[in-house]
């Protein structure tokens, strides 16, 4: 069973190896893995998806607040929530055929990024049946796919969610900032 | 403090080195009571002090370590600063021996070490401490951060390496960030579920000179894991069970000692009544003698505790996992019981054993709770069955055995705990010897068992009991170590003439790598296959060591031999020629369930064997 976990991580060298290595030690495969900054300085929101057993699900949850880096994991599961998944498609692309490409684009609500005289890029934001869905048609056409970046996918719980620990932290905001600083060197630098 | 080791090497090196003070006054003076009031204004000091101006600001007055290059300038200060330094003959003996000091004591354990060779030997250490959730610090030094990533000479990844054997680590590469990070590490080696840290810093960080300011890199205040919470409702369902239970038994672990929930424990199973079975690590956290306690469970307990789990209607777990060598084949561990968890890792909970209600916190703090809810109960009639069990399979009263005149590692280890009156530090390898120490040495106690349980390190024994007795100077303490293990770390018998500690040494000797050889035994038809083993006369060994001691070949030998080991001012060995093809009974196979224990043959081999030899 696929599972989505959404953490929030200190934003500092190593940790995502630290994430990264848990699920390489319980010898699950990562299918996607999303990083970036988040709404609070220095933490970074992740989402990972991965194929896990029910039962494994509360340990890698558990298991994953154990790492000191890690502040926050929310197992989405069957929560309402919002996926989506970012897609850049360069595909080869002549003055002649580019038309038939364009039209494609607008099918799927793409957007063409980049244009040259051979090759063009398509910008695709979706749930990820959406970008298979595009993908699989340019490759009816031989050759003409280049290169695919997809970003993997992104999730967030719908409605008034907010994550309650990062919600218990707001109540103690002043206090941790202050806190930083004390260990400014430490929590910049350390690795 | 000021208590410098081994005068004879160190003050020779270093005559003025009798009360120390950093030149500049910086050394933040750790009281006992652990406050630092007096702290001297922020000063500038190099990377190498602040490492120890900040140990002893956490309180460490002594530290387990190997020099080396990278290490050096920590060295090269260390001669400013009140903290003793325990020269070991291999670095696994540093892990070890703050991981014993740590366990004798409950105090963070120091382990120093320099750069490749020298960390890569700590691993072993702190794989241990990790799987017995001790907590440890240990410092490397690592090449200067330029060089970091290139191959330089003894330059090793050695926060990659231990990234899965420790609790947390740190790569530091500047000054400033020393004081912080080990502060940091302090806190979480004995916070929440206690464990190894490693705190790796670079050559230049040690050299580079910054403000040492110990206050300011205190750090953040602890945040407990998030998932701890005990609710109302699950503390009421947990007394409903206990209420309603008829056999109940309570699984008392590490996590005892480690939260110090001795007194609640011991208040649950007298006020309701319930019988009290321990893991290995949790021997000493439930005295021995009481009336309620059923001793060890799991692959060499007893039968009785075994069964008495496989009959009960409620287990209640307080601090431990429900490891494999506990429960057995899984898919018939405990049917008929509902099971309380109380344990301080969530992760814990539901992983091996499916539980009806999780407590998840500190075990005292939930046990606080959860008392003023439980009434008195009549537990006579489950008590009554099981004493019943007990009476029928009762075989290790032998001090009564006729004395055959061959010697049993049971007959030793059962002399031991009479003669010392159990008033004992008693540390373990691991194999047969550990579990006969076991089953056989009645702890009272806790922290009175020193053993590597989770990973079962061989070798453990020797540096650990040193690390015990520097946290533990006025306690006796044994070593009980197989001929095997022994070899693995018997360098540091040296350490043990050179720091003159005074520890005893019983190697049960059985010419073999016993446990190994007891599953040829029974899963491999006696292939015995790379388990005879050829020793040195461990007596002469400890002789070119300058330790006395002898051999003891007969039972009627035995109680001379300790009491001169007792009586003796420094270490002393003693070589116990034990009987050689001994098993370790009962015993449950690997895989298979509590019930299905290989109990000792009818005519029992303590006394059999003599005829047939
Ligand atoms: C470092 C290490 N290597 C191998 C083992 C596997 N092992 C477990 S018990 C044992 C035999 C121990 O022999 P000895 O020290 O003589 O003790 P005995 O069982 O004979 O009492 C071995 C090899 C281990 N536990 N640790
Ligand atoms: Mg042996």
């Amino acid at each position: 069973m696929l599972h989505t976990f959404v953490a929030y991580v200190e934003d500092r060298p190593g940790v995502l190896t630290r994430v990264a290595s848990l699920f390489r030690r319980l010898n699950i495969n990562i299918n996607s893995l999303t990083v970036g900054r988040s709404e609070r300085p220095g933490l970074s929101r992740l989402t990972l998806v991965c194929e896990a057993s029910a039962e494994a699900v509360h340990r890698i949850r558990a298991s994953l607040f154990k790492l000191e880096n890690v502040v926050d994991v929310d197992d989405i599961a069957q929560a309402p929530s919002v996926t989506r998944e970012l897609a850049l498609i360069k595909v080869a692309a002549s003055p002649r055929n580019r038309a038939q490409i364009f039209d494609l684009a607008e099918v799927f609500r793409a957007r063409i990024v980049d244009l040259t005289s051979e090759s063009l890029i398509i910008e695709m934001t979706g749930v990820e049946s959406k970008i298979e869905g595009l993908i699989e048609i340019l490759r009816e056409d031989d050759g003409r796919i280049l290169e695919i970046c997809r970003s993997g996918k992104m999730t967030m719980r719908r409605g008034h969610h907010v994550s309650s620990v990062v919600r218990a932290m707001g109540v103690a905001e002043a206090a941790v900032e202050e806190d930083e600083s004390a260990v400014e060197g430490a929590a910049d630098e350390v690795q | 403090m000021g208590h410098k080791g081994n005068a004879n090497t160190k003050a020779n090196a270093n005559a003025s080195n009798g009360s120390i003070t950093a030149p500049n006054a910086t050394a933040p003076s750790a009281s006992a009571s652990g406050s630092h009031t007096h702290l001297t204004p922020p000063a500038k000091l190099t990377g190498a002090e602040i490492i120890w101006a900040t140990l002893v600001g956490e309180g460490v007055d002594t530290v387990f370590g190997y020099p080396g290059g990278t290490i050096l300038p920590a060295y090269d200060a260390l001669r400013k600063f009140p903290v003793r330094h325990i020269l070991v003959r291999h670095e696994q003996g540093a892990a070890h021996m703050a991981d014993g000091y740590s366990r004798a004591s409950g105090k963070v354990g120091v382990a120093i070490a320099t750069s490749g060779p020298g960390s890569t030997n700590l691993v072993t250490g702190i794989a241990t401490a990790m799987l017995d959730s001790i907590p440890i610090v240990c410092i490397t030094a690592n090449v200067s951060s330029k060089l970091l990533g290139t191959d330089a000479f003894q330059e090793v990844d050695i926060t990659g390496i231990t990234l899965p054997v420790t609790k947390h680590n740190f790569l530091v590469n500047r000054a400033e960030d020393i004081a912080p990070t080990l502060r940091h590490a302090f806190q979480i080696a004995r916070s929440g579920r206690p464990g190894p840290v490693l705190v790796d810093i670079t050559k230049d960080a040690e050299q580079a000179t910054t403000e040492f300011d110990f206050e300011a890199a205190k750090p953040r205040p602890y945040r407990p894991h998030p998932m701890l919470h005990v609710d109302d409702l699950g503390l009421a369902q947990a007394a409903e069970l206990i209420r309603n239970s008829k056999r109940p038994v309570i699984l008392a672990g590490h996590g005892v000692m480690e939260s110090g929930a001795m007194e609640q424990v011991r208040t649950l199973a007298e006020r309701a009544q319930i019988p009290v079975g321990l893991t290995l690590l949790g021997l000493g956290g439930f005295p021995a003698s009481h009336p309620l306690c059923l001793g060890m469970m799991g692959m060499h307990g007893e039968s009785w505790v075994n069964s008495a789990i496989q009959d009960a209607d409620l287990l209640i777990a307080c601090g431990m996992r429900f490891d494999d060598r506990v429960t057995g084949k899984l898919a018939e561990y405990a049917l008929k019981a509902k099971k309380i968890h109380i344990e301080v890792d969530p992760s814990e909970i539901n992983k091996n054993v499916k539980v009806d209600v999780a407590l998840v916190g500190d075990l005292r703090e939930v046990l606080d709770q959860l008392l003023p809810r439980i009434s008195g109960r009549d537990g006579s009639t489950w008590l009554k069955s099981i004493e019943a069990k007990k009476g029928a399979v009762a075989v290790h009263d032998i001090k009564n055995l006729p004395d055959s005149g061959h010697l049993y590692a049971a007959h030793v280890i059962h002399d031991l705990w009479r003669m010392t009156g159990g008033n004992a530090i008693v540390v373990t390898d691991v194999g047969q010897h550990q579990m006969w120490e076991a089953q056989y040495f009645r702890h009272e106690q806790p922290r009175t068992l020193i053993t590597s349980g989770g990973l079962g390190t061989m070798g453990f024994a020797l540096p650990a009991a040193i690390g015990a007795k520097v946290a533990c100077p006025e306690k006796e303490v044994w070593v009980v170590v197989g001929d095997g293990g022994f070899q693995m770390t018997a360098a540091e018998l040296a350490t043990i003439v050179q720091e003159k500690i005074k520890i005893n040494i019983a190697v049960i000797n059985n010419g073999y790598l016993g446990m190994v050889r007891q599953w040829q035994e029974f899963f491999y038809e006696r292939n015995y296959e790379a388990t005879p083993l050829v020793s040195p006369d461990f007596v002469k060994l400890a002789d070119a060591h300058g330790i006395p001691g002898r051999a003891v070949r007969k039972r009627s030998e035995v109680e001379e031999a300790v009491n001169a080991a007792r009586s003796a001012t420094g270490a002393y060995l003693l070589n116990f020629m034990v009987e050689k093809e001994d098993s370790v009974y009962p015993m449950i196979p690997a895989g298979s369930a509590l019930h299905e224990m290989i109990r000792r043959p009818e005519k029992d081999p303590l006394e059999e064997r003599a005829d047939d030899k």
